[in-house]
Order: C-alpha cells, then structure tokens, then sequence
C-alpha cells in the first residue's frame, strides 16, 4: 500500500491528474473506497455485491480500510454500520436486491439519524421466482426514505458517485446516507474505462463534530442528550417532532444537490438540448438510451438524451425545464414498475407527452431497438426501421 | 474529554435545574459511588415512565450507579420497556431498530476504539428477553462469536411487556400469555448456557435481590468486556403488569424466583477471574488507605 496523503475534497474529485484504467463494476467502487479514507466497512454476501465486497475486504487486508467484518446477515450488517457512523466513523457497505430489502428498516432509519455513509447497491430482481440478474425495481423502496440515491450509469459513474457520495453525504447541511446504485453484472461485472486520481492521496478523515447531529461518543454536552426523546413524550408531541424532523430530512435531501452539481457536474446530463423527442433514462438504460440518441441523429431524427443522475434528490426543475419544448418523452427502464416514468410525469405539467417504457425486467436486456421502436412511433414512422449499425 | 461535558459552566449554576446540579455534584461521574448513595441524585427517581412497582427501573437504576465510567459509557437499548428509563438517565443513550443492539453496538464499539484507542469507552446493551433471544437472537449470538468488546444485559421480565403481554422465548413453559392462548409450548431458553457456548468470557444469572451484588456483576461483566470480549448478564426483572404481581410483593416474587430458577450463578474465564481479582484487590487497598 503506498503511503496516502490528505489533499482537500476539491482538489481529489475535480483537479488531480487522472489516468485511464480499464476495470469493472466492482473494481470501480473499490477504487473509490481506496481513496475515501474509510474507517469502517461491514457487508453481508449477496450476489451480485459480494465482488465489491470482497475487493473491500482486500483493501482492509493492506491497510487502506480500519475496520472490516463479514456481519450475520444484512439487518446486522446496516444496523452495525448505524453504530459505526453514530461513533463518528465513515463507513461503506454494499448490497443487493433481497439484501436491500433485507436491511431496510436498519436502511430506512439511517436519514432519520442522520448517519452519513455511502451505501452501494447493485440492483438485483427482487421479486419470485428467484433470479440473481440486474432489474433495478429495489430502487423504488430507496426513493421514497430520505436517502440521496445516484444512479450510476457505468464504471466511470460509480467511481465518481462513490467517491463524491462520501463528500457529499458529510456535508453540514446535509449530513444523509448516499446511496451508489448501478445495475449488478451489466455494470459490476463488465469493464470499462474509468480515469482514476493518483491513488496515494485520499480525502481528509470525517470530523464527526462539523455535524447537525453530533456522534454519541461521550465528548459532547449536555448529558442529558437523550432526555427529550421524542418517544417519551405525549402522542402529540411525537407527531409534531416527527412531522418536523421529517421535514428537515427531506429539506437536507434537497440541499444535497447543489453539492452534486458541484462534484458531479449536475442532478442531469442533457444531449442536444434542442430535441423534440427525448430519451429520459437513468443508470443502464441512460447507457441504451444513449446509443439510442446517437442512432436516432444517424438517421436524422431530432432526439435527445436526458440521462437522470441523481434520482433523490429529483430534479423537478432541471426535468421541466428541459423538456419544456419536447413533443414526446419515452422513458425506458430495468423493472416492471416505472417507477422513474412516474417521476418525469410528476416532474411537468403535461404528462401525457410520456410514454410509459420500453421496460424489461427480470435482469433482461435492453436492447436500442426497443426505444428505437419507440422514438419511430413518437414521430409518427410506421414502417419500423432497421438501426444502422 | 469524559468528565468536561458533566461539567455547568461557570456562572451557570444558579439556571441549572436542581437535579442536573445534584447529579454533578453528587452523581456517579469521575468518582466511584455505592449503591447506598442512590438517594443524592436524581437518576430514575422521579419521571420515569415505567409502570408503578416495576422491578426493571428499579434494576437499571441500579446499573446506572454500577457502571465502572459513566462519563465514558453508552448504552443501546431496543424496542421495549428497559428503554423507556434508558433514555431518560445522563448517559448517551441509542434507540436502534427492532432487536438490532448488538449489531449497533457492534459498530459503535469498533468505531470508539478506532477513534479512542488509549480510552476505555464502555458499550453496554440492556434490552429485554424479545429484543435479545427473540427478534435479534442472531445478532446478540454472532455478536457473541466475533467475541465484541461489550457487555449484554438482558433484562428478562419473561413476556413482551410494552407491547401488551405477548409469551416470549424467555416465558416460563405452560404459561398463558396473550399469543399464547393454550400456554407456552416449550421452555425457557437457557441463554447463559448459550453466551456461554457462544463466547461470553462472563456470563452471570441474577434475581436482583441484592443491590451490592448487582452492582458488582455490572461491574466484573464491564471491566471484563474491555479487556478479554464479550460479557453477558441474565438478569430477571419480572412483569408486574402482565404477570399480577402486586407491586409489594414484587420483591418477594425475586426472592421466590431466585430460589426456584434464578439462584445467582457467576461464570468467567481463568484470565478475567485473574484480572478482576487484581483489580478488586488494588480497590480494596485504595479503601485502606
């Protein structure tokens, strides 16, 4: 392991020279935990995160991790990452679809403590009967818990939301979990290019103290810090404090994205601005959406892409904004749900204008020629055409 | 820091609440107290929520007095009735998820002695029988097996009781309890001899009869979890409510439990019995002097 030095948040994510790797998925999340100055990792076996687990445990082997535990099963492992980040460490753990749903009352809890760790779920079917491949209907359970929840779209995006996702989540005016989700196998499995910063330097460690909540380590007055739980107090009361802490989670959950804008370059990513029709995706399917886009400008069609990274906090009014001259909308998606469908339509006034897929599920693929299909129809092309390849 | 944040501070004492300053001036902080000198500050002895006569709050102000380093010490609790006076005492206090204290425990330990690691920073888990040997059995046992530096007390009221009376693991056999309509079918799970297979370096059954005596197992079962792993204490806190114990028989029922099941039973490794002889003879010396 070489020796590290602390350089600022800043200087790692946006200026430092980086140098072009080709890796996978799971290498990627390792490359980044590599450089976060973890303390604590702890994760529980789930195929397909295990990778990215075990690449963890080997960086806990050489010096660059504190910490490292196979816990029980994955309510022990999100429960102990709680303890972890409420003693004042900075912890990583990863998980899977069954898993997800497995720890999700421990997972559900963490904005509401706001305990700021990065959590990387590498989205798996969930549903019977049992398939291990990468449908990404967990994330609709994420998208509605305070969380920040990124959406990866491939190796280079799970580097930099990773690596971010710490920065990001330990800010004081945000101080909430992130959440890295990236379709398992299609991305956790497969390499591509990503261009890392040196991986001798690495960020400051937490200071549990610049914090809204502080850690529960004895260091900090009053005594009586938990003297006024809200618990304890008459039914009123704890609907009130409830309802108002709620309130500030999701108001943290809104701050967050002038951070990502900052580190991420953006809630969004748009491709020819100027379409009518367009390809709004997240994660993999921004992948296919992206090919999509470019097949579809071969053929001179006016398409464009709008690829959702961050998923919580949504961006209504980078979505509206964008969209406001388009003519159609088609939103292709790995789950039966739709669950971003339902967000875009929310997100502006006309939503009749968005077409409600293609999707595929069960951790099938998508292929281009499904949304092709699709951008055929929104400009009113009856004879299916053959992508140009 | 420890003791800096039970300080008032200056020009401040005469805002404080009277029993904030009597638990600076007379409380457990920075000086060893005896379970006699309960009576000096306020901890559990007004406000707690717990049922009139219940043996538990009696039980966990006990511990409170107990503990080696209360301005170093955090306890995790669960869902239940111990929680409910838990978080009302002067020491930090986390109210996980359901039977989830030993994994948070688990990971608050860990990440205390990366951060402190020339201080003893004490975890103690109270929880009930539901939260320990039910709903979070596989997180107290493989806490257990990692061989965790923190103490486990399970304060065994052998019924679900804040959720109304609900048989649990811990529930005698036979005994009719709501969710158990034709009475428990098996027995009471024998969780010392568990924590004992498990890994527990200490591992004591008490009827809290005897102040001093539960005084000084909290104490063996802290000092030994620092040092040598994970220590475990059955404690029997009965039920008043569920089990129709009139509250001044409530310790007459201890006594008459402790003679049938709960006869007070200490088991610690070569090593802890060592250690805790070393150090009780050191305290017994300073006492002298």
């Amino acid at each position: 392991m070489p020796e590290q030095r602390v350089v600022e948040p800043d200087y790692l994510l946006l200026e430092a020279p980086r140098e072009k790797k080709f890796i996978t998925g799971s290498q990627a999340f390792a490359e980044a935990v590599k450089r976060a100055n973890v303390d604590v990792a702890i994760a529980y076996p789930i195929t397909p995160q295990s990778e990215t687990m075990h690449l963890v445990g080997d960086l806990y082997a050489q010096g660059y991790v504190k910490d490292y535990y196979r816990a029980e099963e994955e309510y022990g492992a999100m429960s102990a990452i709680a303890g972890a980040v409420r003693g004042g460490a900075r912890a990583f753990t990863a998980t899977s679809g069954p898993g997800l749903l497995r720890g999700l009352e421990a997972i559900v809890s963490w904005p509401g403590h706001r305990i700021p760790a990065v959590l990387g779920v590498m989205t798996r079917v969930v549903n019977a009967p049992l398939s291990i491949q990468p449908d990404n209907v967990e994330i609709s359970y994420l998208l509605n818990s305070g969380l920040v929840v990124l959406h990866a779209e491939n190796q280079q995006d799970v580097f930099d939301f990773t690596l971010a996702g710490f920065v990001i989540s330990e800010k004081v005016d945000v101080y909430l979990p992130v959440v890295v989700a990236t379709e398992g196998f299609f991305v956790t499995h497969a390499k591509g290019y990503v261009e890392l910063p040196p991986e001798d330097m690495k960020l400051p460690p937490r200071d549990p103290y610049k914090a809204p909540v502080p850690p529960t380590d004895c260091e900090i007055p009053p005594a009586r810090i938990q003297r006024d739980a809200p618990v304890q107090k008459s039914n009123f009361m704890s609907y009130l404090i409830h309802a108002v802490w709620q309130q500030e989670v999701w108001s943290a959950n809104r701050r967050a994205a002038k951070w990502i804008k900052h580190y991420l370059g953006g809630l969004i990513e748009v491709v020819n601005p100027d379409a009518e029709v367009f390809v709004v995706a997240s994660g993999c399917a921004a992948a296919q959406g992206r090919e999509a886009q470019r097949y579809a400008t071969m053929e001179g069609l006016n398409v464009g892409l709008i690829k959702v990274k961050s998923l919580r906090p949504f961006p209504v009014d980078e979505i509206r904004e964008a969209l406001k001259n388009a003519k159609a909308v088609i939103v292709p998606e790995h789950n039966i749900v739709g669950w971003l469908a339902k967000e875009v339509k929310a997100a502006i006034p006309n939503s009749g204008i968005v077409v409600d897929g293609p999707r595929v599920y069960g951790g099938m693929t998508l292929p281009v020629e499904l949304i092709m299909e699709e951008i055929y129809k929104a400009f009113g092309i009856k004879k299916e055409k053959k992508v140009v390849v | 820091m420890g003791l800096e944040y039970v300080r008032i501070s200056p020009g401040f004492e005469k805002y404080m609440p009277r029993d904030y300053v009597d638990l600076v001036k007379y409380g457990p902080f920075g000086r060893k107290v005896d379970v006699m000198d309960m009576g000096q500050f306020k901890e559990l002895v007004e406000e707690h929520p717990m049922c009139a006569g219940c043996y538990m709050a009696y039980f966990i102000r006990v511990f409170y007095t107990a503990l080696p380093n209360p301005e170093d010490t955090i306890v995790i609790g669960t869902a239940g009735c111990a929680r409910l006076a838990l978080s009302q005492a002067a020491v930090p206090f986390i109210y996980g998820n359901y039977g989830d204290t030993n994994a948070v425990a688990s990971g608050l330990k860990r990440a205390l002695s990366i951060r402190f690691p020339d201080k003893h920073k004490d975890v103690v888990v109270i929880a009930g029988d539901g939260g320990l040997i039910d709903i979070g059995f596989g997180m107290t046992m493989h806490s257990w097996f990692r061989r965790e530096k923190f103490t486990t007390i399970m304060v065994d009221n052998e019924v679900y009781g804040n959720t109304g009376g609900q048989e649990s693991g811990m529930s005698p056999k036979g005994v009719q309890l709501k969710m158990a309509p034709l009475g428990k079918k098996f027995d009471k799970i024998n969780a010392v001899e568990l924590a004992k297979t498990a890994g527990c370096v200490y591992v004591a059954r008490i009827s809290p009869t005897n102040p001093k005596r539960i005084a000084k197992t909290i104490r063996r079962a802290i000092l030994a979890a620092r040092h040598f792993g994970p220590t475990f204490i059955h404690a029997y806190t009965s039920c008043n409510i569920e089990y129709s114990i009139p509250t001044r028989e409530v310790l007459a029922d201890a006594r008459k439990r402790e003679k049938q099941d709960f006869k007070f039973y200490e088991w610690m490794t070569d090593e802890v019995k060592e250690f805790l002889e070393e150090v009780e003879r050191k305290e017994k010396q300073e006492v002298k002097k």
